[in-house]
């Protein structure tokens, strides 16, 4: 092929000229899905690369580009910033998985870090956090401050990370409340937020009155506070919805990873791999609980947070079941990461279908 | 006083340059913006027109303009024949997604067969899938009196739900661990539409400037294409003349369905590889400007393509060397159809300075 070879060529002689340069600085690019003031999801990427090139201060620099569409778009991007010169890119949705790997292929000197995805490449790896673990702990708070016995989750795409979420916030929260119910919207997009705040009515509508969010604008808080009934940030802090109707929040905080596979590049011993990592290593924080909440629920809830990060507590501990009824887990018996990865099930106590 | 008097005929010479007058004011004032964002107007302006075409990795952009005008061409020259009639299909996207569902599905069905005739019959479903979505619209119209505008647009609603739910279910690639997404047809060299992709040809391309010549000679020198501009030039002439308003409203739509949902073909089995949730990133509607901006010509819309493309790749560029946030792109892509919506009004309205007596 000779686009490949005339890319490779390319890539190997900017490459050169990067090494000749990368005595000073490393280019360091970044690829969002949504816009950078989002409030959630590609805001707290953008601001952990930018404490990212904070920390590296002239040794780095960032470039990015924001609101680009997954699908033929993202190659388009992806390459062009390949073409400029950058050391390492990191995409930053799950859509931009096979953009990442065929751009990858025509340039093996760029290191590339895809988020969320499973497909990985000698210079590609994949990076994601066990949000499941911060569903556990704001599951249980949902559980505990429902009146009503009903939450709402309002999904994005139905793709495992999701669906690992709501399994661990439905586990949680019956935990905390054996009558509790749990509804989900399936809006097929990351950030709208017109259609957020639709959903977030709708629920309120149906009588829930604790709205999770694996979306990533703020609007549901903003709908929530404005007509009654408690939420949680999501990916973000979002503090300013404090103390309601934001109870805690669920913050991603990529900025040590990035440092380290920055620095890793910079030393050349940047190597692919496959990072899931969690509340342990600070990459799902849980952001702090109001006073909405009681003392009580609150310290049981920190209780779960610590031995999450300790290390003794798994939120996928059986017994389970499948919501068929078939059996999962064993009683004691911990989810495997190879199903988790892949998880396309909802568990026992889960109403509706996962849209096939 | 300055006051506008219709003109008798709309002019012909003010037809021609308002979408150049349009392209520098978009200049002029786009620059202006960027400078108020704090970046250099110039070098903003001389990225998004300059380096796609001639810049240092114009190795790379100037096929990726193929790429992204190709589908636009193919869709705003079914608009185009629409839009002439007065008939006014607006659910273009929806057609695309349906030619891409229907295309891909009849790919993947074959898949892993290495036939020489599978990519041929994915382009027929292709065109099947969205003549057949357009014809829902055009049967209602014909039968009913519905208000095709209505009933195309929502129909791109019900489209992207059934993208979703083919993604989800029926297309997901069953080696793909639960994720949603087809297999991807990059991969599988009987039904992908690439000729060469190292210069950006695809058979999306070559249909598009196929699709160019035929619109032409249609529009020129035949009798349908004479009775689908009288229709929107002269409705009672046209009706006087004989002209079967059902069978031109079943022919415009028919074939602005099957135009796009080729594009929808080539674009899923090319470009984009695979059908996915967000497979459409606004193609459809994209071209309803296209259309407009080539002035329902043929030849304008190449031009017109050309340009969006431009601005497209341009923007990106310009977003990733000079740190122009997206939003920015996305006005300066707005002002270019608001000023040619504006300065049309010299077509069709000129100048008078009004002497008012006794001064």
């Amino acid at each position: 092929m000779k686009l490949t070879k005339l890319l490779a060529g390319a890539a190997l002689a900017l490459g050169l000229a990067s090494t000749a340069m990368a005595a000073d600085k490393t280019k360091v690019g970044f690829i969002y899905v949504g816009p950078i003031n989002d409030g959630g999801w590609s805001q707290h990427h953008h601001e952990s690369a930018k404490k990212m090139a904070e920390h590296f201060g002239d040794k780095v620099e960032l470039v990015y580009q924001e609101s680009v569409p997954e699908g033929a778009d993202a190659e388009r991007a992806i390459t062009q910033m390949a073409l400029q010169g950058a050391d390492i890119i990191f995409t930053t949705s799950f859509g931009y998985m096979d953009a990442t790997l065929n751009v990858a292929k025509k340039f093996p000197k760029v290191k590339f870090e895809h988020a969320t995805g499973y497909k990985t490449a000698p210079n590609m790896s994949a990076y994601s956090a066990r949000f499941y673990e911060g569903r556990a702990v704001t599951g249980f708070i949902a559980g505990k401050m429902t009146k009503s016995n009903k939450i709402g989750y309002i999904g994005s795409f139905p793709i495992p990370e999701v669906i690992r979420g709501i399994n661990s916030t439905y586990i949680h929260a019956k935990k905390a409340n054996p009558d509790v119910k749990i509804s989900v919207i399936w809006l097929n997009t990351w950030f709208d937020p017109a259609k957020e705040a639709d959903a977030t009515q709708a629920l309120l509508d149906q009588g829930v009155d604790v709205v999770l969010a694996h979306t990533d604008s703020t609007a549901p808080l903003a709908v929530l506070e404005k007509n009654g009934g408690y939420g949680f940030g999501q990916a973000a802090d979002m503090i300013e919805f404090a103390p309601k109707p934001r109870l805690s929040s669920i913050i991603d905080n990529w900025a040590p990873y990035y440092i380290q596979e920055v620095q890793a590049v910079i030393d050349g011993t940047w190597a692919s791999h496959n990072a899931w990592d969690g509340i342990s290593t600070g990459m799902v924080g849980i952001g702090e609980i109001t006073d909405a909440v009681p003392a009580e629920v609150k310290a049981e809830a920190l209780a779960m947070k610590e031995a999450i990060a300790k290390g003794e507590y798994h939120p996928f501990t059986g017994p389970l079941n499948k919501q068929d009824g078939s059996p999962w887990l064993a009683d004691g018996e911990v989810a495997d990461d190879g199903t988790l990865a892949g998880l396309n099930f909802y568990v026992e106590g889960v109403d509706g279908d996962i849209p096939q | 006083m300055i006051r506008l008097e219709k003109r008798p005929q709309p002019s012909r010479a003010w037809s021609m340059a308002t979408p150049v007058l349009a392209v520098i004011a978009t200049m002029v004032f786009g620059g202006l913006l960027f400078a108020a964002l704090g970046k250099n107007p110039f070098q903003s302006i001389e990225t998004i027109f300059w380096e796609p075409l001639f810049g240092e990795f114009s190795f790379y952009y100037r096929p990726q303009l193929l790429v992204k005008g190709a589908p636009l061409v193919l869709i705003a020259i079914g608009l185009s024949l629409g839009f002439r009639a007065g008939i006014w299909n607006i659910g273009a996207e929806g057609q695309y997604i349906m030619g891409a569902i229907a295309g891909a599905g009849v790919g993947l069905a074959f898949y892993p067969l290495d036939a020489w005739y599978v990519f041929p019959l994915m382009v027929i479903a292709g065109a099947l899938g969205g003549w057949a979505w357009a014809m829902l619209p055009a049967l209602l119209k014909v039968k009913f009196g519905t208000n095709e505008i209505l009933v195309s647009l929502m129909l791109v609603y019900v489209a992207e739900q059934l993208l979703a739910s083919m993604s989800l279910g029926l297309l997901k690639n069953p080696e793909g661990f639960g994720f949603p997404g087809s297999r991807n047809l990059n991969d599988y060299a009987a039904g992908n539409s690439w000729i060469a992709q190292d210069i950006g040809l695809h058979w999306g391309v070559a249909a598009a400037l196929i699709a160019v010549i035929f619109a032409y000679v249609l529009l020129n020198r035949h009798m349908a294409g004479f009775q689908i501009r009288l229709s929107g030039e002269a409705p009672r002439a046209a009706r006087f003349a004989g002209v079967n308003p059902t069978r031109l409203i079943l022919l415009c739509l028919g074939l602005a369905g099957a135009l796009a949902g080729m594009a929808g073909l080539f674009e899923v089995s090319g470009p984009a590889g695979q059908v996915s949730i967000d497979f459409n990133v606004g193609y459809g509607f994209t071209a309803i400007i296209v259309a407009f901006l080539g002035r329902l010509h043929p030849v304008g819309i190449l031009l017109a393509a050309a340009l969006m493309a431009l601005t497209y790749i341009g923007g990106e560029i310009a977003q990733g060397n000079l740190g122009l946030p997206a939003a920015a792109i996305q006005v300066f892509q707005g002002m270019l159809l608001f000023f040619l919506l504006a300065l049309d009004l010299l077509t069709n309205y000129r100048l008078r300075r009004t002497v008012t007596e006794g001064n």
